[in-house]
């Protein structure tokens, strides 16, 4: 194909001008967008596996289906049939796990292993037996394995559309109920919502949309839509309604990606293409994610070394300015007694005054010794009331020994909150003015001893 | 229905496979890692479509190869972003083998115009077929009675170590047995299996192979050496209760249902698999109804479990 076929194609692609292709467009993304969101709720149910032993655990259904319709003289390829005999058999596997489960000491995943490849392994069967019928007219059972996305008919998309309007207002309707029962079943229970009657109507609208995913874009698809759209959005956000929206987006997207490169290449599987596009997404959001991507958590990471890093060197040039009793913003301060406070080497060291001088917090002078700005001076001076506040809380309340609450105070310093300071005066009931460093306790520890 | 020689060769090299798949299928449901069988049967296609890419050819061992190493980054993958992208275990399992499934499809997509291969073969497997083989034994017969007989000195030589990983790893470290690298040799171990068991049952169905027996057989027993005999038997037992099904009463149902004269024999492999539930669900009713009845019920159930 030369590249201004390639461009006309992509152009009549993007204009949707053929009647086939505004179908399948039409069908797959609307089916990955309702998918992707019904599967948000499945994720955070921790159930995501048990979508891939529902849609096999349909396959003897299907097949079943299509004998019985055969042997009283109906068409085997009715569609509603189908649908009917993959709901049931889904929902009998799903049955036989909950049974499993409760029947035997068979854990969880063992039990969805099994249902998954005996189910699976029985539809093979039937449809073997299928494929020897006369007529040669099961060709068509093989859509439900492998989905015939791209020769989507309009009434897949209208099933389709009908369902993902029918569970999409399932989700937004039940919005609030789905909410609680993904992060607090036991307290939804207490308050006396029906758990079991919501989580069977959640397991209802994942029924629905594999069995009717299933024909239309297979059963390999249908897992992995339901599964890898909300894992990409959970990096992107810690609320459930913008991880909602975010997972209905990716598969959207991933589905019209998948199917515009498979109908430019027509060798490609449509199906597995937008998978692909779907882990492609996936990948970006792993990296990339804003809440939970990795970059982004080791910028925070490296962010909060550098603060405790910085905090560090703050309250060990307050407190040696302290000992002397020159406590004033510009007095130096040689670093030679600094590197007594703390177990750092003297590159750290000078390598911490230079990016904390870079803030204006500090004032180096020559390398020798390093002096407090007045902003320097007022960080330094609430960190050390905050390190001593804690330290006198934990000695007055908490019985720890004198000699160990440095320690413990140094760790919980940097993450005190302002409304925590408050309550630790108000507890200590020592001087309010605001500003007032406390003593340090060692010191009255050395005095007594 | 009559009994050739192709059919006794189809349940040989049945048992000898599920017998196979059985051993490291029991290790990984007592790691609690059962789906990952299903994962890595899904996820080793990629790695035999990239063997058949660049070696042109069905031999076995590229494909092994691709599928060892197909199947060890599918558990390193699920691992990595289960811990550090904070995934739930399952979402990150099911992220990693759909989309190297997807992967693999659209590798023998490509393939296809070198090598002769159909997807669906390698789903289903072609056991039928395979058999009728030049030479007196089948080769996939042979193939599969070397995988049996390498997992079978495996888990002997290495049986307390596996032991030991599976039901405490924490002493397992104590003891200084590495407990994570047992379950990549297990992966591994698992993935060549499948491999293997490819050309006779097909990938969808190694995993009934790799879990139902074993899950059997823990019904039976609660000691280890114990439940690894069941599960050899129950996985022989599900080749030829499913064979004889998948030629005898299937068929006949189905015939006369349908009222097709001459039905002919149905999926061998998707009737082991069937049989291997079946027989799950009978060993179940009879312990439950024996152990109601027995009085030492209680004593049994809290007996630890030793090998």
């Amino acid at each position: 194909m030369s590249l201004d076929d390639f461009v006309v194609q992509l152009w009549r692609l993007l204009t949707l001008q053929d009647y086939n292709t505004r179908i399948v467009l039409l069908g797959a993304s609307v089916f990955g967008a309702v998918a992707g969101l019904t599967g948000t709720f499945l994720l955070l149910r921790k159930r995501s596996l048990l979508g891939d032993t529902l849609s096999h655990a349909t396959l003897p259904g299907v097949a079943a289906a299509f004998l019985v319709a055969s042997a009283v003289g109906w068409s085997g390829k009715s569609l509603p049939l189908l649908m009917i005999g993959a709901g049931l058999s889904g929902v009998a596997g799903i049955g036989l796990v909950l049974l499993i489960r409760h029947y035997s000491y068979i854990k969880d995943d063992a039990a969805l292993a099994l249902v998954l490849s005996v189910f699976f392994g029985f539809g093979v069967a039937l449809i073997t037996a299928i494929q020897q019928l006369p007529g040669g007219n099961a060709a068509g059972l093989d859509h439900f394995i492998y989905g015939k996305t791209a020769s989507m008919t309009a009434t897949d998309a209208w099933f389709i559309l009908a369902a993902a309007f029918g569970c999409g207002l399932g989700c937004f309707l039940l919005f609030k109920e789905f909410t609680l029962l993904c992060f607090d079943e036991h307290f939804a229970g207490a308050s006396g919502w029906p758990v079991r009657l919501l989580d069977v109507v959640l397991m209802g609208l994942v029924v629905i949309i594999t069995i009717v995913g299933l024909q239309a874009v297979g059963l390999l698809l249908v897992v992995a839509m339901l599964i890898i759209p909300p894992a990409a959005a959970r990096f992107w956000s810690e609320r459930l309604a913008p991880t909602a929206i975010i997972a209905t987006a990716f598969g959207f997207v991933s589905s019209l990606v998948g199917v515009t490169a498979s109908a430019l290449f027509p060798r490609l599987p449509a199906g597995a293409v937008i998978v692909l596009a779907g882990a492609f997404f996936f990948g970006v959001s792993l990296i990339f994610g804003t809440r939970r991507g990795l970059f982004f958590r080791m910028l925070e990471q490296r962010s909060a070394r550098e603060r405790l890093q910085r905090e560090h060197l703050l309250r060990a040039i307050y407190e040696c300015s302290e000992t002397k009793g020159e406590l004033a913003a510009g007095m130096p301060v040689p670093t030679a007694d600094l590197m007594l406070k703390r177990p750092w080497t003297h590159r750290e060291l000078a390598r911490e005054i230079e990016s904390t001088a870079k803030r204006g917090l500090v004032v180096s002078g020559d390398g020798q010794a390093v002096a407090l700005t007045n902003r320097g001076l007022a960080e330094a001076r609430r960190l050390v009331r905050n390190h001593r506040l804690w330290e006198i809380y934990l000695l007055t309340y908490a019985d720890v020994a004198a000699s160990q609450v440095d320690r413990d105070a140094d760790r919980i310093e940097h993450a005190l909150d302002p409304r925590l300071v408050d309550e630790l005066e108000d507890i200590l009931d020592r001087e309010r003015k605001s500003g007032f460093v406390p003593r340090d306790p060692h010191h009255d520890l050395e005095v007594k001893s | 229905m009559s009994w050739t020689e192709i059919d006794t060769w189809i349940v040989v090299t049945g048992v000898l496979i599920s017998m196979a798949c059985a051993l490291p299928g029991l290790f990984l449901l007592l790691n609690k890692q059962s789906m990952l069988g299903d994962a890595i049967s899904h996820a080793v296609l990629p790695g035999i479509a990239i063997a058949f890419l660049v070696s042109g050819s069905r031999d076995v061992f590229p494909m092994v190869l691709g599928a060892a190493i197909a199947g060890l980054f599918t558990a390193v993958l699920t691992q990595v972003i289960h811990e550090r992208g904070r995934v739930d275990a399952g979402a990150a399992m099911g992220v990693v083998f759909c989309s190297l499934f997807a992967l693999g499809l659209v590798l023998i997509r490509m393939a296809s115009d070198k090598v002769d291969l159909d997807p669906s073969c390698v789903l289903y497997g072609a056991l039928e077929t395979a058999v009728i083989d030049v030479g007196p034994v089948p080769g996939i017969a042979i193939h599969s009675g070397v995988m049996l007989a390498v997992n079978l000195v495996l888990v002997l030589v290495f049986y307390k170590e596996l032991k030991v990983a599976a039901f405490d790893p924490a002493l397992a470290t104590t003891l200084g047995i590495n407990a994570s690298l047992m379950r990549q040799a297990l992966t591994v171990m698992t993935s060549i299996t499948a491999v293997i068991a490819f050309e006779s049952v097909g990938s969808i169905l190694v995993i009934a192979m790799l879990i139902v027996p074993p899950a059997t057989a823990m019904l039976i027993s609660r000691r280890l050496s114990v439940v690894l005999l069941w599960s050899l038997v129950a996985a022989g037992a599900s080749v030829i209760l499913g064979h004889l099904s998948a030629i005898t009463i299937v068929p006949w149902t189905i015939g006369k249902l349908t009222g097709t004269a001459n039905m002919g024999a149905v999926s061998s492999a998707g009737m082991m698999a069937a049989a291997a539930g079946m027989l799950f669900l009978v060993v179940l009713a009879v312990t439950k109804a024996v152990s109601r009845r027995s009085t030492g019920h209680e004593a049994a159930s809290t007996q630890a479990v030793t090998g």
